[in-house]
């Protein structure tokens, strides 16, 4: 049986040279993710913005106006009604009430009563002020922290420079996915906070493979220029992230198509933030950083001055 | 590398058998499982999100604490000042401190001294801190006693403990299994119950304080002077618990409270048939009924809830049996509730909820569904594109996957852990991860041979090299599942775990499954070429 090969066996591809090219889309795209953030903003869902979120299935097709007025005419400010997967599957968002935990309660129990009997709930969640302020704050600690923990770890195991380069090629994912989360209007909740603490495990996990085989060819080659080098690790390695990214891809996208509502704005998150920034990040940011952080410098003068007398 | 010692076999093989095997009760029925010996039970729980129930926070009201707190204390200072017979004029409650002026010059000194005596050491956890839980200071002959942020705090703590084994007692009525009642913090308490349909119930259960007390009606004050504000300050203006909202002057001394009660069980009316509460006091609580209803005949009393009358029934005869009933517009269900709830007892401080997720049993079975379908169409492309890619070794990586798959599931089984929608979404991403960790040697294995090496030395040279990059880069996701297993909460945490766990059994199998598997295959072909 004749394997597949998606990748060729001895690549020669000059990745480093394409960084005077990537690296200025990449601060490109950077700069427009920021500027979306603080333009158009995140699509808050309630676990940050604190307010309700009730999933609701009617007899038979949802009456969306119906309901609608039927809502409206309550008074609670901000309501949003939107159906999804099957025809009589509605997703009901009442803002945030003035007047603490326990004006929540009581608007939950108006929309009940306005919708009346005939309805299935099946989802129903309340966040109060309290609590959203204090999750955000949470998810953002816990970002600092696994970024704060990572560049240590990285430290240790690697030089400094490798730990910086690493973190600059994160942030970059992070920026272009919240950029992306922004753009598409994604509910940014909870397992948005875990979508991108994965992506920024997994993109590192990525990086980290053509680091480990940068510091073998740096203990190697001690008189070769880093961009080749770099190119080396690059090309040895690039078979592999391929391969990994591809089967990474098949078990999100099951998730994605198959894993319900429920999970499909976590899913959408990590397929771009894991797939396609991840495996670009790598290859044509974190690899050709190395070389401005000056990775390898000291090696030639190191080996010149134990050969001098 | 690919060299194993016999016992390094037994115990790879051992340990993986015995983790594996972990799975087992998850697929006994009930029955069976609950006849095992403990150490064999543990199993997988369903995540709220899958078998559907209610997810309530909710948070001790500090204000309601603090306030009780400082009536306390405005009690205690009268009780104090009236025993010394020392004269005194405004005792008031002014913000975070009780205040009173000593008539009497000469009474300064011994005020401040008895007075002194109110505040005490903390005890608790803050007993070594040395912190008391009054303040006071003296200005003149105002003397100021401030209720201290530590008493306030040790005082939720309490709160927190007593609520958290009332709202067992209210929960456990409802007759749902394994409800998780737990402190979360200082001041808050996490109830989680399974299959619920409608949560309704169980917050009106947690809403209501249940603080139940029998007070007289003061008949001397007609309602309507009390409305414009003539009350006497041993009474106060409360109303009736149904509609119309009709007043009631009653006195604030408390004749018997629910504290005093024994049982509390629905009923109906002999003569109306309406449902009713009847009541059994304890014997000091019977005995201080008898009394009050034998000097108060054909007086009306009060029986509160919450501050709010339920009924005001005159006394037709001294009440002498301890037992007695509680008749106000009730239903049947209302009633059954009441009953729950005095025999659970009064919680000591009212309860919000501040956080509820719920979910339906349909969408948590929906969810199950999407969870497989989603796991078993990712677990199939993925096997299917490592077979067309690697061959044979393909059928290794399927085979370690495979163990891996089980053995996350026994780790989670071991924990009694609880499986989420993420959960299994962090599962089906392992699935990715964990190919990885073979597409890593098998990658290695292929430029090695390139590079020269015979078969055996490149699949040895290949799994060396290859498992220090694996643990590398395999500690970096972990860094950032453990991170989030420590912030996240709820079904988020359900994903931390199923990732973290995954990450270790794939380091796991990489190195001992994986690389035994090829051993075995070399030792037993002594393959001239490596087909992958």
């Amino acid at each position: 049986m004749r394997l597949l090969r998606i990748v060729p066996d001895d690549t020669k591809f000059d990745f480093m040279r394409f960084r005077r090219i990537s690296f200025p889309l990449s601060a490109m795209l950077s700069i427009v993710a920021i500027v979306l953030y603080f333009t158009a903003g995140l699509n808050f869902g309630i676990d940050f913005k604190g307010g309700t979120l009730v999933e609701v299935q009617t007899q038979g097709p949802a009456d969306l106006a119906r309901m609608r007025a039927a809502l409206t005419a309550l008074e609670l400010g901000e309501v949003q009604l939107q159906q999804f997967g099957a025809p009589n599957d509605v997703l009901i968002r009442v803002a945030q009430q003035p007047g603490g935990d326990a004006a929540q309660q009581e608007a939950v129990q108006k929309v009940r009563g306005a919708l009346g009997s005939d309805i299935t709930y099946r989802r129903v969640e309340i966040v109060g002020p309290r609590v959203s302020s204090e999750l955000l704050s949470y998810g953002i600690i816990g970002l600092m922290l696994a970024i704060f923990c990572i560049l240590i770890y990285l430290w240790f195991r690697f030089e400094w420079q490798f730990a910086v380069g690493a973190m600059i090629a994160n942030t970059h994912d992070l920026v272009l996915t919240i950029g992306f989360l922004s753009l598409f209007r994604i509910d940014f909740d909870l397992t948005s906070i875990a979508a991108l603490l994965t992506i920024l495990g997994y993109s590192l996990n990525d990086t980290v493979v053509i680091y480990d085989r940068t510091r073998e060819m740096l203990r190697r080659y001690k008189r070769m220029p880093i961009a080749d080098l770099l190119n080396i690790s690059v090309n040895s390695t690039l078979s592999r992230s391929v391969i990994t990214h591809v089967t990474t891809a098949l078990a999100l996208t099951a998730l994605f198509l198959f894993g319900g509502q429920a999970i499909s704005s976590f899913t959408a998150t990590m397929l771009f933030g894991v797939v396609l920034v991840g495996s670009y990040t790598s290859i044509f940011i974190a690899a050709p950083v190395l070389i401005y952080l000056g990775v390898g410098q000291g090696r030639e003068t190191a080996d010149e001055a134990k050969e001098r007398p | 590398m690919l060299y194993f010692s016999r016992w390094k076999v037994a115990t790879i093989l051992a340990t993986a058998f015995v983790i594996m095997l972990c799975v087992v009760p998850n697929f006994l029925p009930a029955g069976l499982v609950a006849s095992l010996p403990i150490w064999a039970q543990r199993h997988i729980v369903l995540g709220l999100d899958l078998q559907g129930g209610s997810h309530l926070l909710l948070a001790v009201d500090t204000n309601a604490v603090r306030k009780e707190k400082l009536e306390t204390l405005r009690d205690d200072v009268r009780q104090t000042l009236r025993r010394e017979r020392i004269g005194y004029t405004g005792l008031v409650v002014r913000g975070n401190s009780v205040e009173v002026r000593i008539r009497n010059e000469a009474n300064v000194e011994e005020a401040d001294r008895r007075l002194s005596e109110l505040s005490q050491p903390l005890g608790g956890i803050l007993a070594a801190t040395g912190q008391r839980n009054l303040d006071v200071t003296r200005t003149g002959n105002l003397i100021r006693l401030s209720v201290t942020d530590p008493a306030i705090l040790e005082r939720v703590r309490q709160a927190v403990g007593q609520s958290i084994q009332i709202i067992e007692r209210r929960v456990n009525e409802l007759g749902t299994v394994e409800p998780l009642i737990q402190r979360q913090g200082t001041d808050r308490i996490l109830v989680q119950v399974p299959g619920l349909q409608d949560p309704t119930r169980l917050k009106q259960l947690l809403g209501q304080t249940a603080k139940l007390d029998f007070r007289m009606v003061d008949t001397a004050v007609p309602p309507e002077t009390a409305r414009q504000g003539n009350l006497p300050p041993e009474d106060e203006l409360l109303y009736s618990s149904d509609e119309p909202k009709t007043p009631y002057v009653v006195e604030k001394r408390i004749l018997v409270s629910g504290e005093d009660l024994t049982d509390a069980q629905p009923g109906f009316d002999q003569r109306t048939s309406e449902p009713i509460v009847t009541f059994r006091f304890n014997t000091s609580g019977a005995r201080k009924f008898a009394e009050v209803t034998q000097q108060n005949v054909g007086k009306p009393f009060a029986i509160i809830l919450d501050s709010q009358v339920i009924s005001a029934p005159v006394i037709r005869e001294p009440i002498l049996g301890g037992s007695g009933q509680i008749s106000g517009s009730f239903t049947v269900e209302s009633a059954n509730d009441l009953a729950i709830l005095l025999r659970a007892g009064a919680l000591p401080a009212p309860l919000t909820i501040i956080e509820e997720r719920t979910v339906g049993p349909g969408l948590g079975a929906d969810s199950i569904a999407q969870g497989k379908i989603s796991a078993y169409v990712g677990a199939a492309m993925v096997v299917l594109f490592m077979l067309v890619t690697y061959g044979l070794f393909g059928v290794f990586a399927n085979v370690a996957l495979l163990v891996n798959v089980v053995m996350i599931f026994g780790v989670l089984s071991m924990l009694n852990a609880t499986l989420t929608l993420p959960g299994i979404a962090g599962i089906v991403l392992t699935l990715g991860i964990a190919v990885d960790s073979n597409v890593l040697i098998y990658e290695r294995i292929r430029e090695e041979v390139r590079g020269g090496r015979n078969a055996i030395n490149a699949i040895d040279a290949g799994f060396s090299r290859a498992l220090a990059t694996i643990l590398d880069s395999n500690i970096t996701t972990f860094i950032a599942a453990a991170v989030l297993f420590f912030v996240g909460t709820g079904p988020v945490r359900g994903f931390a775990l199923t990732l973290g766990i995954g990450i270790i059994t794939t380091v796991f199998t990489a190195f001992t499954v994986t690389r035994l598997i090829a051993a075995s295959w070399v030792w037993w072909r002594r393959p001239q070429h490596v087909p992958i």
